[in-house]
């Protein structure tokens, strides 16, 4: 019996082999999802699951309704394509703008607001550094305090009604994406909104209790009426406050 | 063109249909809502959902459109239209976004330009710059080559009657939806990926179009390979569409509402945002264009591509490498350190597929070389990759931590952009442009090869003078910011630094008003070219003769 030897086949280079990508779209297409998902996967994943990335603090709660009317200000207006609020722990910055940040501080963040890019200062911890009377005349006119700035002036702001009618939905869908709004916060969203502009209001000891170290008071004294200047002047003032440094551990954080 | 009436297709009934339902839910949304902005672009949809209808239902009566034939005399039966209406909406764009650019430079330099308004102050403004000149005008310039690159090298049709169409109006349609809301404030408040969850939606409708009419053509080709820049243009709109929607991932608050709320949060969100900003710079900006360059300058240099075996080395290992890269934004944030090593070790890795790619579209020229000489586009395809060569360099070092350390959050990083921005996509887009609207509206050659000179030199003074700025400008702030006394005292308050900028910021304003002068002076010559005018002037001998590319 002979034996009949097919010829061996000529051996492919690997060049050859990548003709299958180059005449079928779809194998094209599925080689491209499976490349550029990779990286994305490795990177973005582990810090859903991963406990250190967001490091072990106390003093972090849920924007009070007017805060959080505040910062949607500060988003619609455009803030972070000039300040950042994200403090780098290299000397120059923790002496410039205090703590470097913590990815604690923004966990309730959404969208997070870190920036990137100074124009202006780093605003992550300008809570408390100026008062408000400052930072309404800021806002209107940035000039007349610091008479280098290039910041644009928001005059309108200290005038313009601020409207609120959204403001318990917002909360809801904050909290449907992992914010600890409680329903008591979220049922008396409007009043506590009113109630953290009017300190001597029934309702004050509630408001205190829902949300601890929240600060009371008219934000913007030029204005009887509820403006965006008190929203936004009212996030401002707690930016960075919420964390207690005295007690934070930053051994216990290493990561 | 024939006036006889003729009946509807099947597609066109349901894209009457699907545009009018569009329109009637839109003016619906239009009268409920509170927020005054967002019923004027439900209004503005149901006005383009209206028209839409309208004129699918008018064109059936009046006879025009309907299925074309693919192929007329055994030669394919182009579809250029779309991509004439893309090119002049790139154009129109790329004016409009310089100027916003030119005016921001200007109001960082002389405040009073933000008129205290809301509509007009930086913080809006600066959205609207960097959508106009990334989405609209980019976005556009790929729209446009795409749909031309993959008619000519795959000799066949554009896929789809309206679907093209919907395709280059919708994009436009959602350009105008994001622009106009960041000057009402409605914005994310993610950069690059402002707009907000409606507009989104809809672009991801767009966007799966976009893909489905540039596959099916694909599937008409005559030959069986699939060319490389359709690899590159392939890679650009599936990965764009993967980001965008991981990216823009939110609950909008209600349906009546222009506003929601990003689901991830925090660090989270910051790592999703670079891996989507990031990416935009990898895909959008990078991919798509090199898409680009692989059909226009083997086009232009009359030579094939340099390496076949470069580009498929560079296509995998670029589209693999580019998404890791997104932390490298993020360096001494909040972000894990892995996450941050990973990002800055896989940026320095990525120098190598780019450099391969520069090194694939330059070296094409061997042999021809003298083209640069007489061939005044193909100096701005070259100058481009150039200047890609050189941004990619740069990138990868400004990502190294150490750098970073003292580039993060300066001027350096706009200066670095710009030379991509302007050096790359810019002079890429315009140097296809140049070929294309001769081929397109089917002229011998450009009203003047003379602006063209004038275009490129004008606008290169133009980037010189803002990247060399930005450096200056950029790496100075950095130096104050970390500047110490002898007692050991930080030296600059911060505004002491806000004001030292001040010469770069108007030096800056001149480079772009430059820049924005060149491509005046572009939007005229294709004005003139695309009217049947041609300036009498001596052309360098050797000059290319521009016939329509077969």
């Amino acid at each position: 019996m002979t034996a009949v030897t097919t010829p061996a086949k000529p051996r492919k280079s690997l060049w050859a082999r990548h003709k299958i990508f180059e005449t079928h779209s779809i194998v094209l297409i599925l080689g491209i999802l499976i490349v550029v998902s990779i990286g994305g996967l490795i990177e973005i994943a582990p810090l859903f699951y991963l406990q250190s990335t967001i490091e072990k603090v106390s003093g972090m709660r849920p924007y009070t309704p007017l805060e959080l009317a505040g910062r949607a200000i500060y988003v619609r207006e455009g803030c972070y394509n000039c300040h950042s609020q994200m403090i780098r722990p290299l000397r120059d910055e923790v002496e410039r703008y205090g703590h470097f940040s913590l990815a604690a501080e923004s966990m309730y963040d959404k969208p997070f607001q870190w920036g990137s890019k100074r124009t202006g200062p780093d605003l992550a911890r300008v809570g408390g550094k100026y008062s408000d009377e400052w930072q309404l005349r800021h806002l209107i006119n940035p000039r007349s305090l610091v008479p280098q700035s290039i910041m644009p002036g928001y005059p309108f702001l200290a005038h313009t009604e601020l409207r609120y009618a959204d403001i318990a939905t917002e909360m809801r869908v904050n909290r449907a994406s992992g914010v600890p709004y409680s329903d008591d916060m979220i049922a008396n969203a409007e009043s506590d909104l009113r109630t953290q502009t009017d300190p001597d209001s029934s309702t004050a000891t509630a408001f205190a209790a829902r949300y601890p170290k929240a600060e009371s008071r008219k934000f913007n004294g030029a204005s009887k009426e509820l403006t965006e200047a008190d929203a936004l002047i009212a996030y401002l003032q707690m930016l960075g406050t919420l964390v207690d440094f005295k007690l934070y551990d930053n051994k216990a954080n290493l990561r | 063109m024939a006036a006889t009436e003729r009946t509807m297709t099947l597609g066109e009934m349901a894209g009457a249909i699907l545009c009018g339902a569009f329109a009637l839910a839109a003016v619906i949304i239009a009268g409920l809502t509170h927020h005054a902005g967002y019923s004027f672009h439900m209004l503005v949809f149901a006005a383009a959902g209206a028209w839409g209808c309208f004129t699918i239902i008018n064109r059936a009566f009046d006879g025009i459109g309907g299925i074309e034939p693919l192929e007329i005399d055994g030669r394919p039966n182009y579809n250029m239209a779309p991509v004439k209406f893309a090119t002049v909406a790139a154009m129109f764009w790329g004016i409009a976004g310089f100027t916003v650019g030119l005016l921001i430079a200007l109001q960082l330099a002389f405040p009073a330009f933000n008129l205290d308004l809301p509509w007009t102050n930086f913080g809006r403004m600066r959205p609207l710059h960097t959508s106009a000149v990334i989405f609209a005008f980019g976005g556009n310039v790929l729209l446009a080559t795409s749909f031309y690159v993959v008619q000519k090298t795959s000799r066949a049709r554009l896929a789809g009657n309206l679907s093209p169409w919907f395709v280059v109006l919708g994009y436009n349609l959602f350009i105008v939806i994001a622009g106009t809301g960041y000057l009402l404030g409605i914005t994310q408040g993610k950069e690059y990926a402002e707009p907000e969850w409606y507009a989104d939606l809809f672009l991801t409708i767009v966007w799966v179009t976009y893909l489905l009419v540039f596959l099916a053509t694909l599937w008409r080709r005559k030959e069986p390979h699939i060319y490389v820049a359709n690899w590159f243009y392939l890679g650009f709109i599936v990965t764009i569409a993967v980001l965008h929607l991981g990216n823009n991932a939110a609950i909008p608050v209600s349906i009546l509402s222009p506003k929601s709320y990003i689901v991830w949060s925090g660090v989270q969100d910051a790592m999703f945002q670079w891996w989507y900003g990031h990416n935009a710079v990898g895909f959008f900006l990078t991919a798509g264009f090199l898409a680009i360059m692989y059909y226009f300058v083997p086009k232009r240099a009359e030579r094939p591509v340099y390496s076949y075996r470069l580009s498929i080395v560079h296509f995998w290992s670029l589209i693999f490498l580019y998404i890791w890269a997104g932390p490298h934004h993020l360096h001494y944030t909040a972000l894990p350190d892995w996450a941050q090593t990973l990002g800055m070790t896989f940026s320095i890795m990525l120098w190598m597929p780019s450099w391969g790619g520069m090194i694939n579209g330059i070296m094409t020229l061997s042999g021809a070389w003298d083209k640069l000489r007489t061939d005044p586009s193909l100096r701005f395809s070259v100058t481009a990759v150039a200047f890609y060569g050189m941004s990619t360099f740069e990138g990868p070092v400004m990502s190294i931590r150490a750098v970073n350390s003292l580039s993060h959050y300066t001027d350096w990083t706009i200066g670095h952009v710009h030379s991509g921005a302007l050096g790359w996509v810019g002079y890429i887009s315009f140097g296809a442009i140049y070929c294309l609207v001769p081929w397109l509206w089917k002229k011998e050659r450009l009203y003047s090869l003379k602006m063209v000179e004038w275009h490129f030199w004008v606008s290169t003074i133009g980037i010189v003078l803002y990247i060399s700025a930005m450096w200056v400008s950029g790496i100075m702030q950095g130096l104050m910011w970390r500047a110490y006394t002898s007692l050991g005292f930080l030296e600059y308050s911060f505004v002491e630094t806000t004001a030292a900028m001040h010469p770069y910021y108007v030096i800056r304003a001149m480079g772009g008003s430059l820049f924005l002068a060149g491509a005046l002076i572009m939007a005229f010559n294709l004005w003139m070219t695309v009217r049947g005018h041609q300036r009498l002037e001596e052309l360098p001998a050797g000059s290319p003769t521009i016939v329509p590319a077969e």
